[in-house]
């Protein structure tokens, strides 16, 4: 299909083994490639954060993000267009120091970029860029070109969007107050 | 109250009492052992069926939790007991049955090294449940089976397995009863938007055209007397899904049959003339739907239901309206108007007719020839007073049975909807007397279903469970046959079967049986079956090549329905 958009699909759940797999069992049964994976802790305690990013359409989109919620340790998903979200990769490229000092361009391909030398020493160095998925890819084509390349690793995705507060802080007090309510009725 | 140490097992005993559970389906094995010893000692309390087949024990909980409302229990062992209950989960999960299956497992020092009879059950079952969970720990028991039963229970209701460990069921903990009644990531009765509601009661008030789809979220929502008072109201027709058949009685003026492939003429062609289409409780099966890029296109749908994952899911739906729909039901009829729709109603008559001649009363009243499945049902429908639970098994029985049974009371009709589990309705109909001991349980099943849990007759035996077992046998898998006649040429790859002779197993099985040939012969043998206390077999021979008809056959719309077949 061609109306196939990147999404960034942003999931909080409770912290609890297994749960991964349910959420991309999701993306599985309807043969959804995951395109980038990030799960860590959210800024709300015992809250894991997934940030999930796929090539779908905006039909399909809906409905993984509802099948997702469904799952009972599932708090909330969402799903974000590119404009919707404020994105982040880090990489990190090992770069062997002696090639690196013998070629100019190579700090300057460095420098150009905003990234940064984190480690030095005589075997290797390390540069670490946080930007924009292209970018990141951007700079692994250049040093890669200039031949001074051991390693390079990326991580998942992260994103926050662009409205002003997590929803699922508010969405968690309602429900709270909702069942409290309801108690007492 | 004080806390007291006790066994895992024991635990779990209390907890399942203070769940208020009387019945459990089960079968014994090692690793859930300590559990089984704990029971011996809660007999006079928890009722255990002892099945022939852990497959057995999970229809039998499905066939109970559907005609009782309640939660339906299975007890088996690790490895193989809990694999043998994964058909009976999956389809409880597609068809919406609480059910509650508590495994046994290896101890927690075995987890993971591929242990005598270790299966990792939570993967496995995590697919196909509403929740799985893993009890390692004795203290963990009170807490995972009243979130199971929560779970089970509320909301869209489901399937919950528990993988009981060994250690956990020995260890002692403080065990005190608990009750789990909020999962603040979990909402069983989202919040209905009065925006949508005023919406659905503008398009209902205007509506020239309406028609109601009635499914079982009207049963599992306890909505029967709401959808009534909402369907009077303003005067809906109403067409029911196969799992909603007895949500409204059969003879109620608005109710105008059967959606689906298999259904009744005028509803299913009425779906795509309607101008507003509402949803309550179903979720749009391909079987009912036909094909989507025709499906209602010229409707506005209103689709009311509980889960919001469903909404949009196939078919494109207008207004939405979230929530248990004994609640929105409730809240529709209140705002809208009283209104009147006789020349729209009127309209459903000439499909009726049509579908009576050319189908239904050849099927029903053929006069001659071998006896129709169709003949049977009727028969045994109005022998109940079409008061009846009507349990069927999957194929031509099940297509059969659910068109010609008749329904008179809610909760009266158990089947494999989603799935189509060949092998259901056996163990499923002894489960049905469990949770309804005081009606009358019809289990109409094929040969082929028959045989694939023929072993629970042990468990007919030795309960004496009251099942009226009707064997319409064609010695054929009739309805893969039929497929093979309209779209594989004749071509009768395996369907055609060699069948035993039930007489001769059923009083094996010490249960009275008879066998019915002749028309003639048909009232006496139903009269004979629902005249014996207790259970029964009644065979009846079928004509062998017969066919379900009207049917809309695979990728065709909705209005295209098959009265004849020219194969």
């Amino acid at each position: 299909m061609d109306n196939k958009t990147l999404y960034t699909i942003i999931v909080h759940s409770e912290n609890i083994a297994g749960l991964l797999n349910q959420v991309t069992a999701v993306f599985t049964r309807r043969q959804i490639n995951i395109e980038s994976l990030n799960v860590s802790a959210s800024s709300i305690k015992g809250v894991h954060k997934y940030t999930i990013t796929c090539w779908t359409t905006p039909d399909i989109v809906e409905k993984v993000v509802r099948q997702i919620e469904k799952k009972i340790d599932v708090i909330q998903a969402h799903y974000f267009t590119e404009k919707e979200i404020f994105q982040r990769e880090v990489a990190m490229y090992k770069v062997s120091t002696p090639e690196f000092q013998s070629n100019p361009e190579a700090s300057k391909v460095v420098r150009r970029a905003s990234a940064h030398i984190v480690e030095v020493n005589p075997t290797f160095c390390i540069v670490e860029l946080t930007a924009m998925s292209n970018e990141i890819t951007d700079l692994y084509e250049k040093l890669r070109d200039l031949n001074c390349m051991l390693q390079f690793v990326r991580s998942g995705r992260i994103a926050v969007s662009t409205s002003c507060f997590e929803r699922v802080n508010e969405y968690l007090a309602h429900r709270e107050e909702r069942y409290l309510k309801e108690q007492k009725g | 109250m004080a806390k007291e140490r006790i066994t895992g097992s024991e635990a779990l005993m209390r907890s399942l009492e203070h769940e208020g559970v009387k019945t459990l389906f089960g079968y014994p094995g090692g690793a859930i052992m300590p559990v089984f010893d704990a029971l011996y000692d809660h007999r006079d309390k928890l009722n255990h069926i002892l099945v022939r087949h852990e497959q057995g024990a999970a229809h039998a909980a499905q066939g109970f939790a559907r005609v009782s409302g309640e939660v339906g229990v299975c007890l088996v062992t690790s490895g193989p007991g809990a694999t043998n209950t994964i058909t009976g989960v999956a389809d409880a999960m597609i068809d919406s049955t609480p059910i509650v299956v508590i495994a046994g497992q290896v101890g927690a020092s075995l987890l993971g090294t591929d242990a005598f009879q270790e299966v990792d059950l939570v993967g496995v079952t995590q697919p196909i449940s509403k929740w799985s969970y893993q009890i390692r720990r004795a203290e963990d028991v009170a807490w995972a089976v009243s979130r199971a039963f929560y779970l089970a229970r509320s909301g869209r209701p489901g399937p919950v397995v528990l993988d009981f460990a060994k250690n956990a069921q020995t260890e002692l903990t403080d065990y005190e009863p608990l009750d789990v009644d909020f999962i603040r990531s979990y909402d069983p009765d989202p919040e209905t938007d009065p925006k949508m509601v005023a919406e659905a009661v503008k398009l209902i008030n205007e509506a020239q055209r309406p028609l109601v789809l009635v499914g079982q979220g009207v049963e599992l929502g306890n909505a029967q007397e709401e959808l009534k008072a909402f369907v009077e109201k303003a005067d809906l027709p109403c067409g029911c899904t196969l799992l909603g058949l007895s949500a409204l009685p059969s003879d109620h003026r608005l109710n105008k049959g059967m959606l689906g492939m298999h259904g009744n003429l005028a509803p299913n062609v009425k779906t795509n003339e309607c101008d507003v289409l509402i949803a309550v409780g179903m979720r749009f099966d391909d079987r009912v739907t036909g094909k989507l890029e025709t499906y209602a296109r010229q409707a506005k749908v209103i689709h009311l239901d509980v889960d919001p994952s469903e909404i949009g899911k196939n078919v494109r739906v207008d207004v939405p309206i979230l929530g248990n729909c004994k609640r929105t039901l409730a809240l529709l009829t209140e705002l809208m108007q009283s209104h009147k729709h006789t020349e729209w109603i009127d309209s459903f008559a000439p499909y009726a007719e049509k579908e009576y001649e050319q189908v239904i009363r050849p099927e029903v009243f053929p006069g001659k020839g071998p006896l129709n499945m169709g003949e049977v049902v009727n028969a045994v429908s109005e022998a109940t007073r079409r008061e009846a639970i009507l349990v069927t098994d999957v194929g031509q029985n099940q297509m059969m049975a659910c068109r010609y049974f008749k329904f008179a009371k809610q909760r009266s009709i158990v089947t494999s909807g989603g799935m189509g589990t060949m092998g259901f309705c056996l163990p499923a109909a002894i489960g049905a007397t469990f949770g309804c001991p005081g009606r009358t349980v019809c289990a109409f099943m094929g040969d082929g279903g028959l045989q694939m849990t023929l072993q629970e007759l042990g468990t007919v035996m030795e309960q004496q469970a009251p099942v009226k077992l009707v064997l319409m046998n064609n010695n054929y898998l009739g309805n893969v046959r039929q497929w093979q006649a309209m779209f594989f040429n004749k071509r009768y790859s395996f369907t055609p079967m060699m069948n035993p002779d039930y007489m001769q197993i059923a009083a094996a099985y010490g249960i009275p049986g008879r066998r019915v040939m002749e028309r003639e012969e048909l009232e006496e043998g139903i009269r004979e079956m629902l005249d014996t206390d207790g259970p029964f077999l009644l065979e009846v021979c079928v004509v062998e090549e017969g066919n379900v008809l009207p049917m809309t056959p695979p990728g065709s719309s909705v209005n295209d329905m098959l009265l004849e077949l020219d194969c």
